[in-house]
């Protein structure tokens, strides 16, 4: 392959950038793949190695399509669209995407093959539960319409499945109504994890949406104190034109990827984005973006890591091992990191799909610079996180060993024989399949 | 594959049964290392360094029989390696024997099978793990030459002249190599105790096998394209290079 008619890749992370060959969809040839294959990419947001293919191909997603039934709420989409195209298009019509994930920037054929969920999880599951067909490209090169009714293992497989069952062009996905384009949100400024947790299970009864920002670089008994969030859609329709949508451009930092995290400027935006939070707050109107997508208003903002790049390390544990999500906020805060995001979230029941990440439990993300003393860091708070019955987000990983899927994820063989059937020769296979074994 | 943090999972050794060889191996084994490859011509050694090394039990070793000798056969090896463990992460290329240069001397064919072990072998190998690492748009060589390929000395001419050409066989494939995605790695280690040169006096700035493997991983995690062992001989070697033959000469042929 020679290097003029490749382009570089990456995740989001930064962490391993390669050279594919990149054709649109619309040119794809199944039969010119050759012995590395394929893989489909969105918009680039999987933070590891999920969208790319070293040595092989990408594909890129293409195609506009957006046909909304105003009546049902059920949109016929490409999957080259991203949520946030598709929320222009559908909240002037009162029409909302069930799941998002922190970013709007990913594209619907994303949104199923990781099977993203949101802060709504416990109570709307993940986005593969709104999926009700997929349209995509499979291995043979036949191009085919699959449901969970007319091929349930394949379909099952596809949600989650990271693009290796094949290229999703096209799906039908079922938006939930709302009556404003606002967000009726309460804040909790909580001084320890307990506090936290507490104000988390408490908040999910009575709210829609709950999400904690929680902090990893003070130790003791502060640590994993955090800012819990929760809220619903606002009722509230009143006012000239309750449903406009329109977020703001995101800004630009201009000039080259420059770090600036480090454990001295991660501990001061800590603190300060502790404080700025009030300690308790009720009925504060926000707009959708500002809620659901507040690193969107910076364009690019993964720059800030540095040429270096970053992890974003996210599992899940079950709700009785919370004890883990305790022990891995202090042995990061030990390791005085460069660290400033960690999210925390509980998870309602999973599905069947057998490479979805949600089970129910607490997971938490924490983005982490990409040392191999951080790698080493995270392996030891693995085998904790295995050892408790709990798994590794896909559309994030950058570093887990096949050993952590195999044992993450008791279904990973059903997977294989779907490949096995649809896929035996592994035409549609990336960097991540490769690593990871799957 | 790499990871994010650097680490990679399968690493192949040609040569696999040098003592060179083990020690890089306990040097470049991490937590991310899934398949060890260890390619020689005595199976059942390999199996013995195999089960010597000290891995976590989710590390698959593998012993593969390859013979530097056997040209038409290296090709169908890398072959095989690939179809058991997948993409090669790293190759190193530890084979080669020392000879005898008197016995050389006086019996000329037999320099042939040494020349076979220590380039042509090495160097169609190189090319098939260089080739399939194109493919990959990834991995690693490290190469093991020597200083001796430096400046060839009369009492090692012929093992001399087969790791300058080894040598500079590598250092031309880095260049071409590097925008596949490929590095190299050329290692030359000064006198190194071991097996292979048991009975001789020891030269200046001698080393050890564990101080050469060190001094490899630290070199293929730091991308560097040549690493001296020990460093100090990058400078000597320097000012040697310079030398009129006739006092370089007088230096090197003690």
């Amino acid at each position: 392959m020679s290097v003029a008619a490749t382009h570089r890749v990456s995740g989001w992370g930064n962490t391993t950038p390669v050279r594919v060959r990149l054709v649109d969809d619309a040119e794809v040839d199944m039969s010119a793949f050759g012995s590395r294959g394929a893989i489909p990419r969105g918009l680039g947001r999987a933070y590891g190695d999920a969208a790319q293919n070293s040595g092989g191909t990408v594909v890129r997603a293409t195609g506009e399509t957006i046909d909304l039934d105003d009546a049902t709420g059920l949109v016929r989409v490409s999957a080259a669209v991203s949520i946030d195209e598709l929320l222009r298009h559908v909240i002037p019509a009162g029409w909302f995407v069930p799941v998002s994930a922190g970013t709007r920037f990913v594209t619907i054929g994303g949104a199923i093959a990781a099977d993203i969920h949101g802060k709504n999880h416990h109570r709307d599951g993940s986005f593969g539960d709104w999926v009700r067909s997929v349209r995509m490209l499979l291995a043979s090169g036949d191009d085919v319409v699959v449901t969970p009714q007319s091929d349930p293992e394949l379909f099952a497989a596809t949600c989650g499945g990271m693009g290796l069952t094949g290229l999703i062009r096209e799906a039908t996905v079922q938006l939930i109504p709302v009556s404003s384009s606002q967000m009726a949100v309460s804040t909790r400024r909580c001084n320890d994890l307990d506090a936290v947790m507490s104000t988390m299970v408490d908040a999910e009864d009575t709210n829609r949406y709950t999400v904690a920002w929680v902090d990893a670089t003070v130790r003791g008994a502060r640590c994993g104190r955090g800012i819990v969030t929760f809220g619903d859609h606002a009722e509230d329709a009143s006012g000239a034109d309750p449903t406009a949508y329109r977020p703001r451009s995101p800004v630009r930092i201009p000039g080259p990827a420059v770090p600036l995290v480090n454990s001295v400027t991660g501990r001061i935006f800590s603190e300060m984005w502790f404080r700025r939070a009030p300690r308790a707050r009720d009925d504060e109107t926000m707009s959708i973006p500002a809620y659901f997508h507040p690193l969107d208003g910076v364009d690019r903002w993964n720059r800030v890591w540095g040429r270096r790049g970053f992890v974003q390390h996210q599992f899940v544990v079950p709700l009785d091992a919370d004890d883990v999500v305790r022990e891995a906020l202090a042995t990061v805060a030990a390791s005085r990191p460069a660290n400033f995001l960690n999210v925390l979230k509980r998870f309602g029941p999973g599905s069947d799909r057998p490479l979805s990440f949600p089970m129910p439990g607490w997971t938490l993300t924490m983005d982490l610079p990409a040392t191999a003393e951080v790698a080493s860091m995270l392996r030891g708070l693995d085998e904790r996180v295995l050892a408790a019955g709990g798994r590794h987000y896909l559309a994030k990983d950058a570093l887990v060993s096949p050993a952590a899927v195999s044992a993450g994820y008791p279904d990973l063989e059903r997977f294989r024989s779907v490949r096995d059937r649809v896929d035996p020769n592994r035409v549609w296979c990336s960097d991540l399949s490769r690593r990871l074994g799957l | 594959m790499r990871d994010a943090s650097g680490g990679v999972q399968n690493i192949v050794v040609f040569g696999g049964t040098s003592e060179i060889a083990v020690a890089t191996l306990a040097h470049l084994i991490t937590p991310s290392t899934t398949a060890v490859v260890l390619a020689c011509r005595d199976v059942d050694a390999g199996r013995a360094v195999a089960e010597s090394l000290d891995v976590a039990d989710t590390v698959e070793v593998v012993v593969e029989h390859w013979d530097a000798t056997a040209h038409d056969s290296h090709q169908g090896v890398v072959d095989a390696i690939g179809a058991r463990v997948g993409d090669l992460d790293i190759v190193i290329m530890a084979a080669g024997v020392l000879g005898n240069q008197d016995a050389l001397e006086a019996d000329p064919t037999s320099a042939v099978g040494m020349i076979d072990a220590n380039v042509t072998g090495p160097v169609v190998t190189l090319l098939a793990c260089a080739r399939q690492m194109r493919a990959q748009g990834h991995g690693h060589l490290v190469v093991l030459s020597s200083v001796a390929s430096v400046r060839v000395r009369r009492a090692a001419a012929v093992y001399g002249a087969a790791k300058s050409a080894l040598d500079q066989f590598a250092l031309a494939m880095a260049d071409g190599l590097s925008a596949d995605g490929v590095d190299v790695t050329v290692v030359r280690p000064g006198f190194v105790h071991g097996r292979m040169t048991a009975g001789r006096p020891p030269a200046p700035f001698a080393t050890t096998p564990d101080a050469v493997g060190a001094a490899t991983a630290a070199a293929v995690r730091r991308g560097r394209r040549v690493v001296w062992v020990p460093s100090a001989l990058r400078a000597v070697f320097a000012v040697l290079s310079l030398l009129p033959r006739p006092l370089f000469r007088a230096i090197a042929d003690r």
